[in-house]
């Protein structure tokens, strides 16, 4: 591709010292794109205007937050009264990141579904591992920050994980709260990072647009690219239709916002930390429930089961390592699914398997409501097992044995003959 | 597989997992029955002649022991009174007036205070947490600036428990100073019933039942806890019709620009 | 944000009466979507002007039944000092009989009180931003028995005007107003 040449003298300036433009005009207008993306290509771009968006509530929320145990209760609430459409940026800021998780969730299982982890995509699938992994943490610092009793909490239940590391655990612990328990101290570098990782990813993001624009996009045939006749350029067509999804998206996250702001919330963080009472269920935010599920399906007796395992992991050790493996298992996917063929679309065992294994991680996420007895444990286990069965034994099998079905000659070719299909019944 | 199987799929994964979500919920105290509040649905607003009700029954009953730490008399007007009459609830309380020019906050014992003023928080009952508890039996009376929020079944929740006090059933184990109430977690709650007929007499002249009282200051307590909300739902009418016209409009124009595509 | 991402340069393949649809149609959309862009700045610009709870101290009542002539009180208002002096009839005649070609800020005392009895003034010397005295009994009230800024030896007269030493300006009126008869509203 050519560099554009541009008229305008400044732009020419800037560009021939700092070829920002050009860079801009290769990677936002003429990117050439698959022209037979479908709507589940939607959610990349708009994770980017999320992210934005979080980053833009979360600056002007700091203006009037104070991170200090006496206070931040009452700042929050400040916020929600007292300061100009503060009640509209603190739901905005909040239910934005339920609906972050949503969507990077969906971006997650398009690229399971469409094969886009394969070569030559790895290192952009591992990033995207990354970005998630930091969300999370920027998530969890800023669940925090009211200081309601889930805040509070939360933060003791999940920064007692790192007790479980051997030998030092507890002394991480400490230095992870400052102190000998969450209290101001945790408060306050929970604060700084809270502002700091949305940056972080920020510049992961980054990384992983350049690494998709030196692959180029997958699409739902899971076939490479051969030629122009297989792109358009992102701009007009793909900014139009994320144009259009993102006016879908807000409909949704505004009707939540405005109508029913709490929904996703937990009633329990509207009551001010109190060291002293724990509520009767901890339960993390709603994102956060299929991992909490793992977390807690480990049975004590694993030993007896697993005789083989050294006996330092002990049950509580083994569910964090297996919270923690859920998440970095994903990183060697491109390696344990070895099929050519990307998209599950051509291949019909796999096919099915995507959709158990999407149903394994919504049960995963509805145990982890739940208290962790009778049934709902025995479900939690069962589910724990196939979410790793799935990813470490099937999904190697299959693709080693699995007769895939053909694959189309060109994308072109493919969007061509849809054309014909469509009109022959009009005829 | 094309779109609509897939969303087809999802979406009967989402009804079955919502649907036993919704049977696991029911349990523990008794759930509380569905009033129709004017403030409920898209459209609902505050009953500005309820709210005033709800706050002379707060400010006559419950603030002798709840206090209601968000809520600042200036916040007042916004449920209908005027400017003038919130100076005047404001200066009814004594607020502590802080050290004064000789550094002292008390004076013969006593806490030197200054009548309220529309600026200043609603006067709290008690200095500070230990002193509640001392005077209630060692039990905390929770502060209710957010109660409708910080309970899953909100203001029907609070109306319920009001109103839910019962003898106990034959032969159950009540402890010492507790009083029977179906509504509440554990069926005991060391709260006395705060409501009896006529405990105020409301200045718009409506009869004050216990069950009128309670659903009075209910709703009093919905908005406290979210005095935003009419704003909040007005807004949202106008940001989504915006939106569907502005998403109208993309898909219109989405169409047009790919027509040469497919 | 809709509206920055529908660029003008829609290559218009198609002819006649499509383009001229399509052009209508990509003007209002992007003029839609500019105009939720401008409205959903508004809350952010909003966000950072001064709040309900700001407000609520912006003005500030205050009770004047208990002082007494020749008595003064300082008052906070907006994080600042107002004195307010009940005159004496010697200050207010030593005031209003002063000629305007003495003065370096040249202003009728009647021009500087609402009430010639009560003189209300933001107490912070107009030189570098010093509290002066003069409020309380037995303080130095300067060469002209008003106010005596300490630091650089600014005398300011019963009506709070610069008489000498390095200020440049009189001390300030804030705006107030009488509610009644022995009270004001500053603010």
């Amino acid at each position: 591709m050519t560099a554009p040449t541009w008229k305008n003298p400044l732009v020419k300036w800037v560009d021939t010292r700092l070829p920002i433009f050009t860079f801009m005009h290769h990677d936002l207008i003429d990117y050439p794109t698959p022209k037979n993306l479908n709507y589940m290509w939607n959610f990349g771009s708009l994770l980017g205007i999320i992210l934005v968006i979080m980053i833009a509530t979360g600056i002007f929320l700091s203006f009037n937050y104070t991170a200090h145990v006496d206070l931040a209760f009452d700042s929050v609430e400040r916020i929600m009264r007292d300061v100009n459409h503060g009640w509209l940026i603190r739901y905005l800021h909040m239910n934005g990141a339920s609906m972050f998780f949503l969507v990077v969730y969906i971006h997650i299982f398009r690229g399971l579904y469409y094969g886009s982890y394969k070569a030559p995509r790895e290192l952009l699938w591992i990033i995207g591992v990354a970005i998630l992994l930091v969300m999370m943490a920027t998530a969890f610092d800023g669940y925090v920050l009211p200081w309601g009793q889930m805040s509070f909490w939360g933060a003791t239940v999940i920064t007692n994980l790192f007790s479980v590391i051997p030998f030092v655990g507890d002394k991480i612990v400490i230095w992870l709260w400052g102190g000998f328990a969450v209290d101001n101290p945790t408060l306050n570098r929970f604060f700084s990072l809270h502002y700091l990782l949305p940056f972080v990813i920020f510049g992961l993001v980054f990384l992983h647009i350049w690494a998709l624009h030196t692959a180029k996009s997958n699409n739902p045939l899971g076939i490479d690219i051969k030629g122009d006749q297989d792109t358009i350029p992102f701009h007009p067509y793909y900014t139009i239709k994320d144009s259009f999804g993102f006016g879908v998206f807000l409909i949704i996250y505004l009707g939540i916002t405005l109508f029913t702001p709490n929904l996703l919330g937990h009633p329990d963080n509207y009551i001010r930390a109190n060291p002293l009472v724990t509520p009767a269920e901890i339960v993390p935010e709603w994102y956060f429930l299929p991992f909490y599920a793992i977390l807690r399906a480990v049975p004590d007796n694993f030993i007896d089961i697993f005789g083989l395992l050294p006996v330092i992991i002990d049950a509580k050790t083994s569910g964090v390592v297996l919270m923690f493996a859920s998440i970095l298992i994903l990183c060697l996917l491109p390696w344990l699914d070895r099929s050519k063929v990307r998209s599950a679309k051509f291949r019909p065992i796999y096919r099915q398997l995507f959709w158990i294994f999407l149903a394994d991680c919504l049960v995963l996420g509805w145990v982890g409501a739940k208290p962790a007895e009778g049934t709902m444990l025995i479900i939690g286990r069962v589910a724990t097992f196939w979410y790793f069965f799935h990813l470490l034994i099937l999904v190697p099998l299959v693709s080693k044995y699995e007769k895939t079905r053909d694959l189309p000659e060109s994308i072109n070719a493919s969007v061509l003959s849809k054309r014909t299909e469509i009109q022959v019944p009009a005829e | 597989m094309n779109m609509k199987t897939m969303i087809t799929r999802l979406g009967t994964f989402l009804l079955i997992a919502s649907w036993c979500t919704a049977v696991q919920a029911a349990g523990g105290a008794t759930p509380p029955p569905k009033l129709d509040w004017s403030f409920k649905g898209p459209f609902g607003v505050f009953d500005r002649a309820q709210l005033k009700r709800g706050w002379q029954v707060y400010n006559e009953v419950c603030s002798g022991c709840h206090s209601i730490n968000q809520i600042y008399y200036r916040h007042l007007e916004q449920i209908g009174y005027s400017s003038e009459e919130v100076k005047k609830l404001a200066a009814e309380a004594e607020i502590p007036a802080g050290p004064n020019e000789d550094g002292e906050t008390h004076e013969d014992g006593e806490v030197i205070v200054r009548a309220g003023k529309p600026f200043d928080k609603i006067k709290m009952p008690f200095q500070n947490d230990a002193a509640a508890r001392a005077a209630n039996n060692g039990a905390l009376p929770p502060d209710l600036s957010l109660t409708t929020k910080a309970h899953p079944a909100g203001v029907d929740y609070i109306s319920a428990v009001l109103t839910g006090y019962k003898d106990p059933p034959s032969g159950y184990k009540m402890n010492e100073g507790m009083y029977y109430n179906a509504f509440y977690a554990g069926k005991q709650i060391a709260m006395p019933n705060p409501l009896s007929d006529d405990a105020v007499e409301y200045v718009d002249g409506t009869k004050a039942s216990a069950q009128q009282m309670a659903v009075d200051v209910s709703a009093f307590l919905a908005w406290a806890a979210e005095p935003e909300m009419e704003d909040r739902k007005r807004l949202g009418i106008k940001i989504i019709l915006f939106l569907i016209v502005l998403t109208s409009l993309l898909y219109a124009l989405k169409r047009r620009i790919w027509s040469d595509v497919h | 944000m809709a509206g920055s991402t529908t660029d003008q340069k829609v290559e218009a393949e198609n002819g006649g009466d499509t383009e001229t649809r399509r052009d209508f149609l990509l003007i209002s959309t992007v003029s839609v979507g500019a105009v939720g862009a401008a409205i959903a700045a508004w809350p952010f610009i909003d966000l950072m002007n001064p709040s309900a709870d700001v407000l609520a101290m912006a003005s500030t009542e205050i009770d004047l039944s208990s002082i007494e002539e020749g008595q003064s009180i300082t008052a906070m208002w907006r994080g600042k000092p107002v004195f307010i002096r009940k005159r004496t009839s010697e200050e207010i005649e030593s005031a209003s009989n002063v000629e305007m070609m003495d003065l370096k800020d040249p202003e009728q005392d009647a021009a500087r009180v609402q009430k010639p009895e009560w003189l209300v003034m933001i107490g912070i010397c107009t030189h570098l931003g010093c509290i002066p005295l003069g409020q309380k009994t037995g303080q130095i009230k300067g060469e002209y028995n008003g106010w005596f800024c300490p630091c650089h030896g600014s005398h300011y007269d019963t009506a709070g005007r610069i008489r000498k030493g390095p200020a440049p300006k009189n001390l300030e009126i804030p705006p107030y107003k009488f509610i009644d008869n022995s009270s004001i509203r500053i603010g």
